[in-house]
């Protein structure tokens, strides 16, 4: 089979991170990443199924990925080399259509009794994902042993499958696993109208935020650069869409705050910060409310911030990551009720990945959202 | 100064008239206006006052319908002098400025009378607070040493609940409320400059010394679309309003002794006096100054440009000045102004130009925002007319400036969010009006910049937005050429590059060929329109 591999390549590696310093989404063409033949996954046990992606998104993190720039933190939790992608819709054997909830916790790595986490439902937050008799990997698109969606073929625990509706398209279905993390992060909320609600960043996931906060009746104040964001954010629910050089006066003036210098002296209860820059959790600090949460949504790598703010005010930053069983589920209808399926922007065939990750990586510039790789033409399932 | 000067007329645009002169902000365009345009040139400066000190001293001994000034001051007598602010006169005037000349004159009466509680108030409404060197200027150094080190010469502050009264209301149900030290006084002289036929009157005391609790009753969009115009006020609707409280304010005992002055529209010295010329009149050196000016300008810096504009002092001086009752006070201060400004012109337009200048009364010393520009455009330009409109119902207005997206953010803070919040949502008046006007009035950061920094005030943007509002229910089109094209299209308006383009973009909402005409001003002129 065919499918984009990441291999450990410290030289390419090297490499990528300096093409992608120069341009976010370049490391694609001289980093490990490479479309290759390679020999298909074994299914690891009898609750596996194999499933033959017909979309697959292309995420921040895979872009972070692919650039050099993520955190080291994930080296002993991913298996090289692996097969990136898992936002997945596919087919099982029988042709029915799936979305693969890619989190690899404990019962889809075998072990029981499984972690205290995993037994409360909170799988996200599950403390085996490199153990058991998978190769490390927080999720399917990371770990040697399942292959990912950038490929015509992988492999998906039984506990991982979510049936496709038929009144989803694979579009809609698609952003079913981004739409989870968003639901998962909205769910931090107490929801209502009461207080004030930032969403920064107007991506995908910021999008999605929006979306999933306006289906708990929160219609935050959303943070986006480009038109095409700043129309998508007011769609999805936003009462208000701003300039990132805006928000401190769109906050102030919400809140009916009065200001120290830059620093606003009230602000929003809850901030979703999608971006996770320095510069995003910075500018977070700036609005958040006393006693407010910054939620950090968005994958974070190293930054450096000033904390003072976060001391003298008694903010709480939170990271959201990921969903629970359940928010996935969740994230079907918040998906159908918002059309989230228009946010796929573009789709292209692997051989063409290259181009596919500099349009993810400009995609806010560029007029898009999501960028996809379809795997549903013949030639490409064939390969 | 000519004692024989000419008055105002229409030029008709034929084959030998040279290019007309638009101002364009910091700098000037020539244009070349098609043959049979019509272009309305302001009168040449009235005479002035030979000894205004003289008149000033002749006005407070023999004021109009009242006892001369001495004989209303005596000792321990509270005495309140509130005069006009930054926004008057534009350009700000050489020294001495007029209100200097007519404060210490009263202040000499005061003396002799032997009145020692005397307060000076700068009438702002709800401007931004005048700095030292702004109230050094309009009053002279002597009146700034004598007072405001011991607190006594102050800004009005609208928003100062501790000095406001509530003088009831008129039978409209228009709350009154003024600067209690003003209201509470023995005697209010008011110390005014009438440099549009709109200054002046009862609404020097009704607005300028007022808060926002009863500047809404008349700064507001119905107001301002039932005023035809408010350059006319006995059509306008704005000073009604002001007169009814006028009469408020006197049925609760506040004694007002208002002192007007008129000035002639001398308004640019050397070497930018040729602005004010004909141009089939300028000499050589006016040429020369042109274009040596006009090229110099195109590759200075913004910041440099705005400094070198906003030094601009006027030459202009004082017409008349009379003293006594309000309002036959203000009746011969109108028809001064008239005198000076009137033009008659024989019927309207359909596409009416104008070249916008670097200054409007509400960014002295600062920016000209995108806001200020359409305000000066629609509000005040297109309202300086007497009868009709210059330009028909659905006609085009077409307007010359840069229009950055430029904002002084000490000045105009909340200006910034209106731009960026408000009209990005709507430019519908009515709309902006009902949904952000109060939470913009009431916007505690606005409040604290207004009393304790130099902002205009958290409503002051809607207001000049309301300006607007006759002037975008009448008109088919707004065009402005040379703005900034995101900046105009933010206001509504659509944006030209050239005159030419704008004329051809004109024709597509009046029709092939429409009617033209171009209002020469600054110097202002106020158009008769029959």
């Amino acid at each position: 089979m065919k499918a984009l591999r990441f291999e450990r390549s410290l030289p390419r590696f090297a490499a990528a991170r300096i093409a992608g310093t120069l341009a976010p989404g370049r490391g694609a063409k001289v980093g490990p990443l490479k479309l290759v033949d390679v020999d298909a996954p074994e299914l690891p046990g009898p609750d596996w199924h194999v499933v033959r992606p017909r979309l697959a998104g292309i995420c921040g993190s895979d872009l972070a990925t692919v650039d050099g720039m993520s955190s080291r933190y994930f080296e002993p939790i991913v298996s090289f080399p692996f097969v990136p992608g898992h936002e997945v819709v596919g087919e099982l054997d029988d042709g029915s259509r799936v979305v693969v909830e890619p989190v690899l916790h404990c019962a889809v790595r075998g072990i029981d009794p499984v972690c205290s986490w995993c037994a409360s439902g909170q799988t996200n937050r599950c403390e085996r994902i490199a153990y058991g008799h998978l190769e490390p990997g927080l999720q399917s698109g990371f770990c040697e042993d399942t292959g990912g969606g950038w490929s015509t073929f992988m492999v998906a625990h039984e506990r991982q499958i979510h049936r496709v509706p038929d009144d989803l398209t694979d579009e809609d279905a698609v952003m079913v696993e981004p739409t989870a993390c968003c639901v998962h992060a909205a769910a931090a909320h107490p929801g209502g109208s009461d207080g004030s609600t930032v969403v920064l960043g107007s991506g995908t996931i910021g999008l999605c935020t929006v979306a999933a906060l306006a289906a708990r009746d929160v219609h935050p104040i959303a943070v986006a650069k480009h038109p095409e964001q700043k129309r998508l954010a007011k769609s999805l629910g936003a009462e208000t869409v701003c300039a990132p050089d805006q928000l401190a006066g769109v906050v102030r003036r919400a809140t009916g705050s009065l200001q120290n210098g830059a620093q606003l002296t009230g602000g929003a209860d809850h901030v979703f910060d999608c971006v996770g820059t320095s510069a995003s959790i910075q500018q977070s600090l700036q609005v958040v409310a006393p006693g407010g949460t910054i939620h950090l949504v968005g994958m974070p790598a190293t930054v450096s911030i000033d904390l003072t703010g976060l001391w003298h005010r008694e903010v709480s930053i939170s990271g959201r990551y990921a969903y629970t069983h359940a928010e996935f589920e969740q994230a079907f209808d918040v998906v159908r009720a918002a059309r989230l399926g228009r946010l796929v922007s573009a789709t292209y065939p692997l051989d063409r990945f290259t181009d596919a990750l500099q349009h993810a990586a400009e995609a806010g510039r560029r007029g898009a959202t999501k960028i996809a790789f379809d795997l549903r033409t013949e030639k490409e399932r064939n390969r | 100064m000519s004692q024989h000067r000419r008055p105002g007329f229409v030029l008709e645009v034929d084959r030998s008239t040279p290019p007309t002169l638009f101002m364009h902000g910091e700098g000037f365009r020539l244009e070349r206006l098609p043959v049979g345009s019509r272009v309305i040139y302001p009168a040449e400066a009235l005479p002035v006052l030979k000894d205004p000190d003289a008149a000033i001293r002749h006005a407070l001994e023999n004021p109009i319908e009242s006892a001369p000034l001495r004989e209303l001051l005596f000792p321990g007598m509270k005495l309140t002098i509130a005069f006009d602010d930054i926004s008057l006169p534009l350009p700000p005037m050489q020294r001495p400025d007029v209100r200097q000349r007519v404060i210490e004159a009263v202040l000499d009466v005061a003396a002799e009378a032997g009145v020692d509680d005397v307060h000076i108030i700068a009438a702002l409404a709800l401007h931004r607070r005048m700095n030292e060197a702004e109230l050094r200027h309009a009053l002279g150094d002597r009146v700034y040493d004598a007072f405001a080190p011991n607190g006594t010469l102050y800004n009005h502050d609208a928003e100062d609940r501790d000095n406001l009264v509530f003088l009831g209301e008129t039978e409209q149900g228009e709350e009154v409320e003024i600067n209690k030290r003003a209201a509470e006084s023995d005697l209010l002289v008011y110390v005014n400059i009438n440099l549009v036929a709109m200054d002046g009157g009862h609404k020097s005391t009704a607005t300028g010394l007022a808060s926002y609790r009863s500047l809404r009753h008349h700064h507001n969009v119905k107001t301002m679309q039932d005023s035809r115009s408010f350059m006319d006020r006995h059509k306008s609707e704005l000073h009604s309003s002001n007169w009814r409280m006028g009469e408020v304010i006197r049925k609760a005992g506040v004694k007002v002794f208002q002192i007007e002055t008129t000035l002639n529209n001398d308004t640019f010295p050397k070497p930018f006096d040729f602005l004010q010329k004909r141009e089939w009149e300028w000499k050589a050196l006016d040429r020369a100054t042109f274009i040596t000016s006009s090229k110099a300008l195109e590759r200075t810096p913004f910041g440099i440009k705005n400094k070198i504009f906003q030094s601009i002092l006027a030459p202009h001086d004082m017409t008349s000045v009379q003293a006594g009752a309000i309002e036959p006070v203000h009746e011969l201060t109108t028809a001064k102004v008239h005198e000076q400004q009137l033009v008659h012109v024989e019927g309207q337009t359909d596409v009416l130009t104008m070249g916008l200048p670097y200054i409007c009364p509400y960014n002295v010393n600062s920016i000209m925002n995108p806001i200020l520009v359409a305000c000066l455009g629609l509000g005040y330009f297109f309202n300086l007319y007497r009868g009709k409109p210059l330009v028909r119902e659905g006609g085009v207005l077409i307007m010359s400036h840069p229009t950055p997206w430029a904002f002084n953010p000490v000045h105009h803070p909340s200006y910034i969010d209106f731009f960026e919040q408000v009209l990005s949502e709507t430019t519908d008046p009515l709309e902006i009006e009902a949904k952000y006007e109060k939470s913009f009035a009431e916007d505690e950061w606005y409040r604290h910049l207004y009393r304790t920094s130099y902002a205009y005030h958290g409503v002051h943007p809607f207001y000049m937005w309301y300006w607007c509002a006759h002037a975008l229910q009448h008109l088919g089109a707004v065009i402005i050429v040379g703005g900034d094209t995101k900046a105009v299209r933010r206001l509504g308006f659509k944006p030209a590059t050239t005159l030419r383009d704008a004329l051809e973009m004109a024709e597509d909402v009046v029709g092939r060929d429409p009617s033209i005409t171009h209002l020469h001003a600054p110097p202002i002129l106020l158009a008769d329109v029959t």
